[in-house]
């Protein structure tokens, strides 16, 4: 489109600006829960994370030593100590709740008990009196510190042991894995006749696997536990992989049948004239012809199961053994609540997988889609 | 790791079955009717009919098990009562028209159905537009994209994290709420605001369908014949014009695909809501009030299952619909 008549150099512009505010808006609130499954706990709380990369500034307060701690030094009772954490800079200082910033670090302050108190730059303070100081609880001094930006990785760890992710990332590959697999297969034979084997019927269950595309699976959870149950297969793997390969195959039978149709036929006639067996011609030139719209249809469904949350909720047990990642994060959101630093890196670890999935992937799962909607619709 | 090995076993299990019923049933239909000898062609002709019905039976037997059976069965249930004991006729339907919470799920799947399509396919259109048009396209819209491979779940963490409330006068660690009282104003919490709790769910929904609406409409805005942009330009056609007077009328067709395929996502939206607000503070919808009367304390599988047909009966007119299409391209 570039050298289009009439094209103003304002309008490219335009377009690259507003392009880039739209992905932006697209892309931050992802960002958000990656920088903060990497923040500190005390500083999730504090500050928002689009302000993690500076140094955040803390208030609060410390006590200095008592009695015990008091030394006599040129006549002089004194209280040392340093009133700074490790990391953390002094921006002011205080003594009553009230005006918590009043003073400079370096300044010296007469307190309410007529002692001498300073707060030097790295945190040290020095409290002085002429008489023996009478205190049960050390003088208070409130802070206004800055802490530099801190990221840590501890959470993950946190997450993968204590809250059970790393065995409900094992379940949910359990999952995945064969009720990927075991669909294409089926599907595959199933396009292929649908595609290329003259029969009876053949029109009528095209338009009904079509049909079947949209059927809400909500209708089918009651039934079909109720059948798992009288079968024997009742709440477990083999149900959800069986549950799985039944709600993939319309979309699979449609999308690889609408992929093979368009093969050329001079090659499987040829094959057929030569006497291959449908077997051979399925096998040796279908299979391997097909393999771009298999690889489309695999990256759906392992999104797809890899995503799901409510079969896995009614055809798996809820025990925590046995949650896959999103039933353990949807847990989470229930009892941990404002602990972000739990649910943001959860939440991350769940779709870090389906993410690189996509970005390997992204050519597969783009010609899937406009096979499955243009040419289909 | 016993996990690990039910797993690979389950998979050579189901990958070997599938061979060797494919394989196996095959090579029996050639011993019965060799193609060969001297009733080849009567032969090959008789194997040839009952060849595509080994093809297609495993998927047969699945697809009629795990979803033409349950829609069956579901409606006869619905006819019931609970606990399926007693047939009571049309009594859970004419009590689903009296109950609130179902009215009130009605009419948040019908804001739904009006605001997510139309948002997703305008920002969709946006967006393709736009990254078509410059040099960092592709990235672009790899990133737009990218919500479409998060699930619900996850896209629920990531909003409720921008929702997030803290009382005013405390950091606000929620974006939604910091912009706002960097503005001036009060800090709200955004998903029990009657009403307007509902669009930020909306949001959600539309931030993941918006790159799937993106991808598609690219590729029909690629596929417009240049002759008719270049024409409309050289009778002095301003961009806006072009945009919206020649170029999407020309994908219309396109348009009502994506239209009709996020209608069926939104229709059955359940994840969502389940995680964000569980249908409280007025967000009920259709999917995730089926769930609370089949799942959660004493089960109701009649009203359930009514729900469930609401729901069937909702999708069907986009059924009829593809179904015509696929016809039509097929013919």
């Amino acid at each position: 489109m570039e050298g289009m008549a009439g094209q103003k150099s304002t309008l490219v512009w335009a377009v690259n600006i507003s392009a880039f505010l739209l992905v932006l808006l697209w892309t931050i609130p992802t960002l958000g829960l990656l920088v903060s499954s990497f923040r500190d706990r005390d500083q999730i709380a504090s500050s928002g994370w689009w302000q993690s990369f500076s140094a955040s500034e803390q208030t609060g307060f410390v006590r200095t030593g008592t009695d015990a701690d008091a030394v006599q030094r040129d006549g002089l009772y004194v209280i040392e100590g340093n009133v700074l954490a490790e990391g953390q800079s002094l921006v002011a200082w205080g003594t009553r709740a009230r005006d918590p910033g009043a003073h400079q670090p370096g300044e010296t302050v007469e307190t309410s008990d007529g002692w001498q108190l300073t707060v030097a730059e790295d945190g040290a303070y020095v409290l002085t009196s002429p008489t023996p100081f009478e205190m049960r609880r050390g003088e208070r001094i409130f802070l206004t510190t800055k802490a530099p930006p801190k990221f840590t990785a501890a959470n993950y760890q946190r997450v993968l042991t204590a809250e059970g992710l790393g065995r409900a990332f094992m379940n949910t590959l359990t999952v995945t894995i064969p009720a990927t697999v075991i669909p294409i297969l089926i599907a595959a034979f199933a396009a292929y006749a649908l595609a290329w084997m003259r029969f009876p019927g053949r029109a009528l269950l095209t338009a009904a696997v079509v049909g079947l595309l949209v059927v809400p699976l909500q209708v089918a959870l009651i039934p079909l536990l109720r059948m798992h149950n009288e079968i024997g297969i009742g709440k477990g793997y083999l149900g959800i992989w069986l549950a799985h390969t039944g709600f993939g195959l319309p979309l699979a039978i449609y999308l690889l049948r609408n992929y093979m149709i368009g093969l050329p036929r001079e090659v499987i006639e040829s094959a057929r004239v030569d006497g291959a067996t449908e077997f051979q011609i399925f096998r040796r030139i279908i299979l391997p012809l097909s393999f771009p719209a298999l690889a489309s249809f695999a990256i759906f469904q392992f999104l797809w199961v890899w995503n799901d949350l409510l079969v896995a909720t009614v055809f798996l047990g809820n025990t925590r053994e046995q949650l896959v990642m999103t039933g353990v994060l949807r847990e989470l959101m229930g009892s941990k609540g404002g602990e972000w630093e739990i649910l943001a890196t959860s939440a991350f670890i769940s779709i870090a997988v389906p993410l690189a999935v996509f970005f390997a992937m992204q050519k597969y799962l783009v010609r899937g889609l406009l096979a499955g909607s243009v040419k289909g619709g | 790791m016993d996990l690990f090995w039910l797993a690979v076993s389950t998979i050579a299990v189901g990958v070997f079955g599938c061979v060797a019923w494919f394989w196996g049933s095959n090579m029996i239909l050639d011993r019965i009717w060799p193609p060969r000898g001297p009733n080849a062609g009567d032969n090959i002709r008789k194997a040839n009919q009952v060849r595509p019905w080994l093809f297609l039976g495993p998927a047969i037997l699945f697809l009629t098990l795990y979803l033409v059976y349950p829609v069956i069965d579901s409606f006869w249930r619905s006819l019931h009562n609970a606990n399926g004991s007693r047939f009571v006729g049309g009594a859970n339907y004419s009590w689903l028209l009296g109950d609130g919470k179902f009215r009130e799920s009605m009419r948040n799947n019908m804001l739904w159905l009006l605001v997510v399509p139309a948002l997703s396919t305008l920002f969709g259109l946006i967006a393709a537009q736009l990254t078509d048009r410059i040099r960092w396209g592709n990235i672009g819209k790899s990133l737009i994209f990218m919500p479409m491979a998060i699930s619900f779940v996850g896209a629920g963490v990531i909003w409720k994290f921008i929702y997030e409330y803290r009382a005013a006068g405390e950091t606000q660690i929620g974006l939604l709420n910091w912009i706002v009282t960097s503005l001036g104003g009060q800090p709200q919490i955004w998903l029990t605001l009657p009403v307007w709790n509902n669009f930020f769910l909306m949001l959600v929904l539309v931030w993941i369908q918006t790159g799937f609406a993106m991808v598609i409409l690219s590729a029909a805005l690629r596929g417009i014949p240049e002759e008719t942009i270049e024409a409309a330009i050289l009778d002095g056609a301003s961009p806006w014009q072009v945009f919206f007077k020649i170029k999407v009328p020309q994908i219309m067709g396109t348009i009502a695909v994506v239209w009709t395929t996020i209608t069926i996502v939104v229709l059955k939206v359940f994840d969502i809501v389940f995680v964000m607000t569980n249908g409280q503070w007025g967000t009920q919808v259709l999917a995730n009030l089926m769930y609370d009367w089949m799942f959660r304390g004493t089960p109701d599988y009649g009203r359930g299952s009514a729900i469930a047909i609401v729901l069937m009966i909702l999708v069907t007119p986009i059924m009829i619909w593809n179904i015509r299409n696929a016809r039509r391209e097929a013919g």
